[in-house]
């Protein structure tokens, strides 16, 4: 019997070791920031937090105290408009570009899906701003619901397309073989089935549009009161740090950093909320 | 040395009891295909192919991987031009061509079970069998249960799983979502059941209980049978075609395609000189 | 394709090749014990048997073993199936090479014939059908299988004949009773081995050309 080299058995075992090790502190790297910004936001804003802050309007100027009820409800109407408007056309551009994309149309709506969500916040908003603020002649939360719309468009769009292509085949085939019709296959079959990974992707889109303060400054503007006219300026998180943190007032950074803070921890509970409602609906079945 | 007479003629009676079945008088026949011929853009799959098939019986349709044999199956519920292919000639289901016809209601007349068990994922067991019924409109809430049972039991997965059809279609074992998908197939109330290697990936004993199944639903459907398995064609089907080269060798009693094969490519081929 | 299977079947035809030689030997020397009264020749085919008989089992086994793990169809199945029962022919005429040489024996102990009737032609005709019949299974050639199954009739014909010639002589000759029987016995092996070698002529037309032609001798 051959001898096992006892040598080179320990070198291939350091080598191990040091790889795993590498690849260890390379998470804990990536990781540190997320947690750096974490902290340190809870560490400035703390003081900030407590239960007015979240029922409380803001108070006039000069006045210590008061809370952002209204960019609260804010963000969640711009964000659900962002998702009335974005959603749609991206889960049925991604199943489109996933069953018939194809060809060169095909290739050309993937290349400026790519392109517009290299397009910075800022010029969406002009373009927001452009299509719905001028027209109306008044800024409004509709304008800033199209902006975040717009944006939300090529994460959802390349997403819904990846996941509908990871369907198998074969689920496809099963379903045209008992004689549903291909539109009920993608809509009965296929599209429950990739649920689960579109999820994902909305939330990311949402995430990026739930972050944005540049295209609201052009377009909800912000609003110190209380407003559901979707017709109308309206409050946003982003935009409330935004106002908040460059105002000369130790109080109103203080809130900034809560702010800050609660709009980070709601994407958090966003996110884990949706993977807690989609997982276990279809198992873990991806091949 | 003695001079030998030899007088008269000895008869000859043929090995096979029973009539090819090509030739085969009073023929119910299910599914014809006349011709025809397959492509994949340009490539040629199929080649001249004219197959009959009669109503209720099993037919095995083996041959070398490449040979057309899984492109002729898809080709009788036009499964083959969703996957992008091309075909000219005539197919007659019940003697009416299967092209005047929309190609969703033919697969519902013609149902296929495929290579690896493809249960949807989002289901449970039973709105697995229940998916074709509901989502094409077929029946009434009152009577889908009775059908599930039913489709459950012809694929002999009833008894495993009656105490569990709320679980999701894809928590059984390999054999049993096979089965399965037999039921999910069996559920539309098919004429024609297609199927494309079913057992390939199954161990022993539920490749066992499969073929078993088909001897049993050969009652009630008319099967065609893809397999690489001869041993497999041998033991389930009534006639077996032999493809090769996208071209039909031969086509006869699955007996004589075993004991005494008229072409020699067939020979060589069931003997496992070639292929 | 070469395949290992390819050659289990070449060792199995080999050797009912070889045991076919041996059964054809021991046939030969029992008629020439038989013809010329030949005691050792005689002593030498009983002892040669056991030969027979080991090759009878290897080749079972072989048979067997093939069966249960290449699971034959066509050609190779009707090859394996010809073969067990070709197998089976030859232990038998191996058997009656026996009878014959016992017979031989008791025809040398007793009293002296002056003819041995249709013996000699049935001992010429029954050779040479047995040649045939193991050279169509070597040469795979159905031809000469055929001429095996239509002389087996003048071979039966030749066994009934010889029951009533005997018959006749002893009616003369009390004292022919033992040699006689021996006769009989004798012309009843040699029908029998030519069953058997229309048998063989049958397994290798199935073989061959997949045809049954069995149980259609009394219609010739």
């Amino acid at each position: 019997m051959k001898k096992i080299n006892y040598e080179k058995y320990h070198w291939r075992k350091i080598k191990s070791t040091t790889m795993t090790a590498l690849s260890i502190m390379s998470v804990v790297i990536a990781v540190i920031p997320l947690f750096l910004i974490f902290f340190y936001t809870l560490a400035q804003g703390i003081s900030a937090l407590n239960l007015d802050f979240f029922i409380h309007m803001p108070k006039p100027v000069g006045e210590t105290g008061g809370g952002m009820a209204n960019a609260l409800m804010g963000t969640a109407i711009l964000i659900g408009l962002g998702c009335l408007f974005g959603l749609p056309v991206s889960i049925f551009a991604g199943i489109y570009l996933a069953e018939h994309g194809n060809n060169t149309f095909g290739q050309i709506v993937r290349f400026f899906t790519d392109v517009l969500s290299g397009i910075p916040s800022i010029v969406v908003g002009v373009v927001a701003y452009i299509l719905v603020v001028v027209p109306m002649k008044q800024y409004s939360a509709l304008a800033g619901g199209v902006a975040l719309g717009i944006l939300m468009i090529p994460t959802a769009t390349r997403t819904t397309e990846e996941m509908i292509r990871l369907v198998p085949h074969s689920l496809r085939e099963a379903a045209l073989a008992i004689g549903l019709p291909q539109w009920k296959t993608t809509l009965r079959i296929i599209l429950p089935t990739a649920l689960k990974g579109i999820t994902t992707g909305v939330l990311l889109a949402i995430a990026r549009a739930a972050g944005e303060t540049a295209p609201l400054l052009f377009t909800a503007l912000g609003n110190r009161f209380w407003s559901t006219d979707l017709g109308h300026p309206m409050a946003s998180l982003t935009v409330f740090i935004y106002d908040y943190a460059k105002a000369p007032f130790e109080d109103w950074n203080r809130q900034a950093w809560g702010a800050a803070f609660v709009l980070i921890v709601l994407i958090f509970i966003v996110n884990m909320t949706f993977r807690f409602v989609t997982r276990g609906r279809y198992g873990d079945h991806q091949n | 040395m003695v001079i030998i007479r030899i007088k008269g003629t000895v008869m000859i009676e043929t090995l096979q009891k029973f009539s090819p079945a090509i030739v085969s008088h009073k023929m119910d026949l299910k599914l014809e295909a006349k011709t025809v011929n397959a492509f994949f853009g340009k490539t040629q799959a199929l080649q001249n192919v004219s197959l009959s098939i009669e109503k209720n019986h099993v037919v095995a349709i083996i041959g070398p991987s490449g040979c057309g044999k899984s492109t002729f199956l898809r080709c009788l519920n036009r499964m083959h031009e969703v996957a992008g292919g091309t075909m000219n000639g005539t197919i007659l289901l019940d003697g009416k061509d299967i092209h005047e016809n929309d190609p969703v209601n033919l697969r519902r007349r013609v149902g296929m079970v495929f290579q690896k068990a493809n249960p949807f994922p989002t289901m449970s067991i039973f709105d697995n069998v229940a998916a074709g019924l509901r989502l094409n409109g077929m029946a009434h809430n009152g009577h889908i249960a009775e059908i599930v049972e039913r489709s459950l039991q012809q694929a002999a997965l009833w008894n495993e799983v009656k105490d569990s059809l709320s679980k999701n279609g894809m928590s059984i074992s390999g054999g049993q979502q096979q089965r399965l998908c037999i039921a999910r197939a069996l559920a539309v109330n098919p004429e024609v059941l297609l199927m494309d290697e079913p057992a390939s990936a199954l161990d022993p004993i539920p490749t066992a209980k499969i073929e078993e199944l088909i001897y049993e639903l050969k009652k009630d459907y008319t099967i065609i049978i893809v397999t690489h398995n001869m041993q497999q064609a041998a033991r389930v089907s009534d006639e077996t075609a032999f493809f090769y080269l996208g071209e039909i060798i031969e086509f006869d009693n699955t007996k004589k395609i075993f004991t005494a094969p008229s072409i020699k490519q067939t020979e060589d081929y069931v003997t496992g000189r070639f292929g | 394709m070469e395949r290992h299977f390819q050659h289990e079947l070449e060792g199995v035809k080999t050797n009912l090749i070889k045991m076919g030689s041996a059964v054809e030997e021991n046939i030969n020397n029992a008629v020439i014990a038989i013809l010329e009264r030949n005691e050792v020749i005689a002593a030498k085919v009983i002892e040669s048997d056991k030969r027979i008989d080991t090759l009878e089992i290897e080749i079972d086994n072989a048979i067997i073993d093939m069966l249960a793990l290449q699971q034959p169809v066509a050609s190779d199945l009707r090859f394996i199936i010809a073969a067990q029962k070709i197998n089976n022919d030859l232990e038998r005429i191996g058997d009656h090479a026996v009878n014959l040489a016992e017979s031989a024996l008791t025809l040398q102990k007793s009293k002296k014939l002056e003819s041995l009737l249709e013996i000699p032609q049935m001992v010429s005709a029954t050779k040479l059908m047995l040649k045939y019949a193991l050279d169509s299974f070597i040469l795979l050639d159905p031809k000469m299988a055929r001429i095996v199954l239509e002389t087996d009739d003048q071979i039966d014909e030749w066994n009934r004949s010889m029951t009533t010639n005997v018959i006749e002589l002893l009616k003369n000759d009390k004292q022919l009773i033992e040699p006689g029987l021996a006769l009989i016995r004798i012309s009843q092996n040699l029908e029998r081995v030519a069953d058997m070698a229309t048998n063989i002529a049958e397994e290798v037309i199935f073989h061959i050309q997949a045809l049954v032609v069995k149980h259609h001798a009394e219609e010739i």
